[in-house]
Parts: structure tokens; C-alpha cells; sequence
């Protein structure tokens, strides 16, 4: 497997928030190619003027009047939080210490 | 006969007659549940309790003389990736695993609203990706027609509920086939509604430009029973269609003449079963003797479907599942800072096909491949959709074998995803089409398990598509029909 795409599973890991081990990356490197070499196929279409699927039915962009509507209550969004702290979602800190 | 041997329309009828109470049907078929599902495996959660009072308060309010919808009572499963308030809705991964909705699904509020009880939440590959139940983080779901054999996916876990009595209705997902593939496999009906027909408020979103809630039922008369209560216009879903829906059960009726069909050269390749392709045949022949207008049609970007699907998907998918990140609910690992136990939760919660998919996903989206993959898939799908339109100023509908094969062993293509990824090539093209589908049972393979064919009509089409498929119920299948729970040799238990 070429080195290359080997660092590119790890940036696009890294991007993608997800913590891959050593085998898993190995492992993901060469199912991605060969995935990556069948998506390729559609290169081989001239696609120049083609607009981009948006909606497939074409539906226009939905749009609603700025109201306060009833929200959830605290308890129930809270109810499913690994961590909480009285009202509050609690989080390690944010910044990376050495 | 048991109750539990009943379509759903005919449960309909004794419930309406007051022959039988809703109390006694969902007894029934929970009782079918205890006696199966530790061997099929088709359920993540069961819900009796709810159930037997859902079914208990129609009851009641039928001996009040309150005038009910014809599917009060008739309980139904629902796969776990629909949200269920105070239920358990675990899209059968490790990140999900404790997770209560606070809510219902638009889906739900409208099961609850006809009065049909609740059996359970069915199993399903991960966050909807895979074609077989194999990449459930729980266990896999057993085909009833035999059970060393994966009864498709990802909608697997409904399948198997409906095909082995466990549940006369249930919902599945359809993102590039999760409805209609097990529905083959499990000789079912299994309908892909247009984009946008079913509300998909409260469906945990894998690809949102693809994914679709459909029913999968015993018969054409079935579906179209519940998918007048789950069809409709819903403010909460952005992209849902502002349409009047039409009452697909009162609607259906059986003459076909003059219905223009076309076969799709490419869905019955060469290197498809021969079986499967004979039994397809067979059907176009029945429905030409029958009047409708026979022709062959050529969709020449099939295989091109397959290679924007696995790019559209994935990159639709990393973005959804950025909200997997262990602060506001599911899984959470430890991390010393903010970032790592955002990596760590996600790296421990998520399988492995999930982490595929978020992987090729981020890749596509990333600085640099962004026009040549996401962006041009998304040009290729406007041309699968010109050809389709092209397709449909010929034919009122179009069709083919719904897969290449029945259903294959479990344990056969876990090894290598993009064998995996190919058992779904007839099915992709009309999800990113956004038009209906549905797959009809075709008889039996020599080898005793179900085949399945796929029609598909322009959008908005359903009424046209259930029409063909509760025609075809009534020449080939005086009932529908039932799998005799064989296991066979070499398949591995």
C-alpha cells in the first residue's frame, strides 16, 4: 500500500474526530482505495454544465416565520447527558495540556 | 389458523367485526415473539407492556362506540432507528446504546394516533449501513426461510418480524435499498415511498438527500394500508412534499390494462441468478396477458449509480454523525481534553463499516476533493435522474429483479465490503432518483428461498406501483407465503 495514503487516513482521521488503531488504520487504508477505485467510475463521465443535485424533487428552499415555539423542557433534554453538572452539560477541559 | 397467521387487512376485518379483541392479537403475536425471536433474532427491544395497553385502550374505545381507523389495533414493529419517546432507539450501534428520545417520530405519532400497538424496535445494521444485519453492534437477524442466511439489510430485523409472523406490519428505512432488498429476501412487500412523502422527523439521519421511511408488509393491500397513515405533508420535516395523499387502500383495484412497463436491460444482467431473471420474466408475462404494454428500456448509467451512491452517501453520513461526540447523550469514552474524548467516544462507539463510511465521507468532503468527488457525484446523480425521465416519457413504470441473488449465507460477505456494497446495485439508482420503488415477492428459487421484483414509478407514483403489486397478489399468491424455519446445510449458526 502506497505510504502516502497511509498519512491520508491518518489527517482524514484526525479530521473526522475519530481515534482509529494501528491495525484499524492499516486495514482502512486498503478498503478505502479499493472503495475510492470503484466511486472513481464517475470520472469517466463528462459532466461539464451539469448542475449538482440540490433536491430531487426540486422542492424550493423552505422557509418559516421567525416565532418562539415550545421547546423541549431542561429535564428531558438533559435526561440522556453522559455528564451533567445541575443545568448543564459537563465537558473535559477544552484546551490540550502537555 | 393463529391470529398471528393473518395479514394485517384481515386482522383489520375480525377487529372491526369485534370478532376478536386488540388484547387477543397482540397477545398472539407476542406469543409468536417468545416462541421465535430467540432464534431469529429480529428484535433489539420488545415492548409487551405497551403494547397489550396500546391495545387494551382500543379496545375500550371501540366498546365506546368511538369510530376507529380500520388499523386500530393491528400492532406493528419498528426498526431502531426511528425514535420512540421513553423507548429505548439504538440504531443497533454501541454509541446509541442507552439512548431514550425525548420524542416521537412524526412516524410514531402517527402509529399512536390509528391506535396500532407497539410490539418492539427491530434490528438493522448500524446507523443503517450494511445489507445484511451483520454490522449490528448486537447480533445478527436469522432469515425464517432459512436461518443460516442473512434475511437482508438494512431494514433486516423488520423483515424477519413480518415474514415469521413476529408482527403483521413493520416500518424500515430505505436509504439505497434497507426496505426493498430484505423485503426480497424475506419474500415480502417492501415499499420505498418518493422522497419526501414520509415525514423523516425523528428518523436518525444517515444520508439526508436518500433516506426514506417505508412499510414492509405481506401483501399490496397491507402496505398500502400503512403507508396512508405514515404518508403526508409534516412542517417539522423541511424537505417533506406540501401534497394531498391519496387513500391508497380505498384507491386500489386491479385492472392493469394499458399500463405501459418496461424491463430494465441492466437489472437483469447475464451474471444475475438465472432463476431470479426467469422468475422476473414470468411476472412481465402475466401482466402482458393480462393487458399491460410490454418493452424493454436501457438505463446505461446503472453501474455509474453505484460509484456517486458510495461517495453521496458517506459524505452525507460524516456530516450527520458529527453530533456523536459524548456531551449531550449516548456513549462516552475518557480523554484529557475536549478533542480526544471526541475521538475516543467515537472510536469506541462506532463499528466498523460506520467508521468506513465517516472516513470515505471526510475524505470526500476534504480540501482539494471536494469537486471531484462530492460535487461531481452530485452531477451524475441530475443525469441518473435525467435518465429516468427520459425512461418514464415511454413507460408508466419500470422494473427488474430487486437483487442479483436471494439472500446469501451469513458470514459470506463480511470480509470484503464492496461485495457487500454490490448486493444493492439494482437499488441505488431509484433512491438517488428519489422516486418510489417496490419489491414484490416472485416465487420461490430452487433452493427454497424467496426472490424478489422491483418496480418503480415516477414521483408520486405509489398509488400505481401498490395497483401493479395487489394485482400481481392476487394471480400469484392466493396467500401469502410463509417460511418453513429450515436451516441449511453449511450455513453457520
Amino acid at each position: 500500500m502506497d505510504r502516502n495514503f497511509s498519512e491520508e487516513v491518518a489527517h482524514v482521521s484526525r479530521l473526522a474526530r475519530l481515534e482509529l488503531g494501528q491495525d484499524e488504520k492499516e486495514q482502512m487504508a486498503g478498503q478505502l482505495q479499493s472503495i475510492l477505485g470503484i466511486a472513481k467510475k464517475i470520472q469517466e463521465l463528462d459532466t461539464s454544465g451539469v448542475e449538482p443535485t440540490s433536491h430531487v424533487i426540486n422542492l424550493p428552499a423552505v422557509l418559516r416565520d421567525d416565532e418562539v415555539r415550545p421547546s423541549l423542557p431542561v429535564e428531558q433534554v438533559l435526561q440522556n447527558s453522559p455528564k451533567r453538572n445541575k443545568d448543564y452539560f459537563q465537558v473535559p477541559r477544552i484546551t490540550a495540556v502537555d | 389458523m393463529k391470529l398471528y397467521e393473518n395479514t394485517a387487512a384481515a386482522l383489520s376485518r375480525m377487529l372491526t367485526k369485534e370478532e376478536v379483541s386488540a388484547v387477543e392479537v397482540a397477545q398472539s403475536f407476542l406469543e409468536r415473539i417468545g416462541d421465535l425471536d430467540p432464534l431469529l433474532k429480529a428484535f433489539v427491544t420488545q415492548t409487551p407492556d405497551i403494547a397489550l395497553k396500546m391495545a387494551a385502550d382500543v379496545d375500550q374505545r371501540r366498546k365506546q362506540g368511538e369510530s376507529l381507523h380500520p388499523l386500530a389495533g393491528v400492532p406493528i414493529a419498528i426498526k431502531d432507528n426511528i425514535c420512540t419517546e421513553g423507548i429505548k432507539t439504538t440504531c443497533a450501534s454501541r454509541i446509541l446504546s442507552n439512548y431514550i428520545p425525548p420524542f416521537d417520530a412524526t412516524v410514531v405519532r402517527a402509529l399512536k394516533a390509528v391506535g396500532m400497538p407497539l410490539l418492539g424496535k427491530t434490528n438493522m445494521d448500524e446507523f443503517a449501513m450494511g445489507s445484511s444485519t451483520e454490522n449490528s453492534a448486537f447480533f445478527t437477524s436469522r432469515n425464517p426461510w432459512d436461518t443460516g442466511r442473512v434475511p437482508g439489510g438494512s431494514s433486516g430485523g423488520s423483515a424477519v418480524a413480518v415474514a415469521a409472523g413476529m408482527a403483521p406490519l413493520a416500518l424500515g428505512s430505505d436509504t439505497g435499498g434497507s426496505v426493498r432488498q430484505p423485503a426480497s429476501f424475506c419474500g415480502l412487500i417492501g415499499l420505498r415511498p418518493t422522497y419526501g412523502l414520509v415525514s423523516r422527523y425523528g428518523l436518525i439521519a444517515f444520508a439526508s438527500s436518500l433516506d426514506q421511511i417505508g412499510p414492509l408488509a405481506l401483501t399490496a393491500e397491507d402496505a398500502a394500508m400503512l403507508l396512508g397513515v405514515i404518508a403526508g405533508y409534516d412542517r417539522l420535516d423541511s424537505t417533506s412534499l406540501p401534497e394531498d395523499v391519496p387513500d391508497y387502500h380505498r384507491e386500489l383495484e386491479t385492472d392493469i390494462r394499458g399500463i405501459r412497463i418496461g424491463l430494465i436491460r441492466e437489472n437483469v444482467d447475464q451474471q444475475f441468478d438465472r432463476e431470479v431473471n426467469a422468475a422476473v420474466k414470468k411476472m412481465l408475462t402475466v401482466l402482458e396477458q393480462n393487458g399491460a404494454v410490454i418493452g424493454e428500456v436501457s438505463m446505461p448509467l446503472t453501474d455509474y449509480g453505484l460509484s456517486a451512491y458510495y461517495l453521496i452517501a458517506p459524505s452525507e453520513a460524516s456530516s450527520n454523525l458529527g453530533r456523536y461526540d459524548g456531551v449531550r447523550y449516548g456513549y462516552q469514552s475518557a480523554g484529557r481534553h475536549l478533542e480526544e474524548m471526541f475521538s475516543n467516544t467515537r472510536g469506541e462507539g462506532f463499528g466498523a463499516e460506520v467508521k468506513r463510511r465517516i472516513m470515505i465521507g471526510t475524505y470526500a468532503l476534504s480540501a482539494g476533493y471536494y469537486d471531484a468527488y462530492y460535487l461531481k457525484a452530485m452531477q451524475v446523480r441530475t443525469m441518473i435522474r435525467r435518465d429516468y425521465e427520459t425512461a418514464f416519457k415511454s413507460y408508466d413504470l419500470i422494473l427488474g429483479a430487486t437483487t442479483p441473488t436471494p439472500a446469501f449465507k451469513i458470514g459470506e460477505k463480511t470480509d470484503d465490503p464492496l461485495q457487500m456494497y454490490l448486493s444493492d446495485v439494482c437499488n441505488i439508482n431509484d433512491a438517488l432518483a428519489g422516486i418510489p420503488s417496490i419489491s414484490v415477492p416472485t416465487g420461490l428459487h430452487s433452493s427454497g428461498l424467496p426472490m424478489g421484483m422491483q418496480i418503480s414509478a415516477p414521483p408520486s407514483g405509489e398509488k400505481l406501483l401498490l395497483k401493479v403489486a395487489y394485482f400481481l397478489d392476487g394471480q400469484s399468491r392466493a396467500f401469502p407465503q410463509r417460511p418453513q424455519l429450515k436451516t441449511s446445510e453449511g450455513g453457520c449458526n
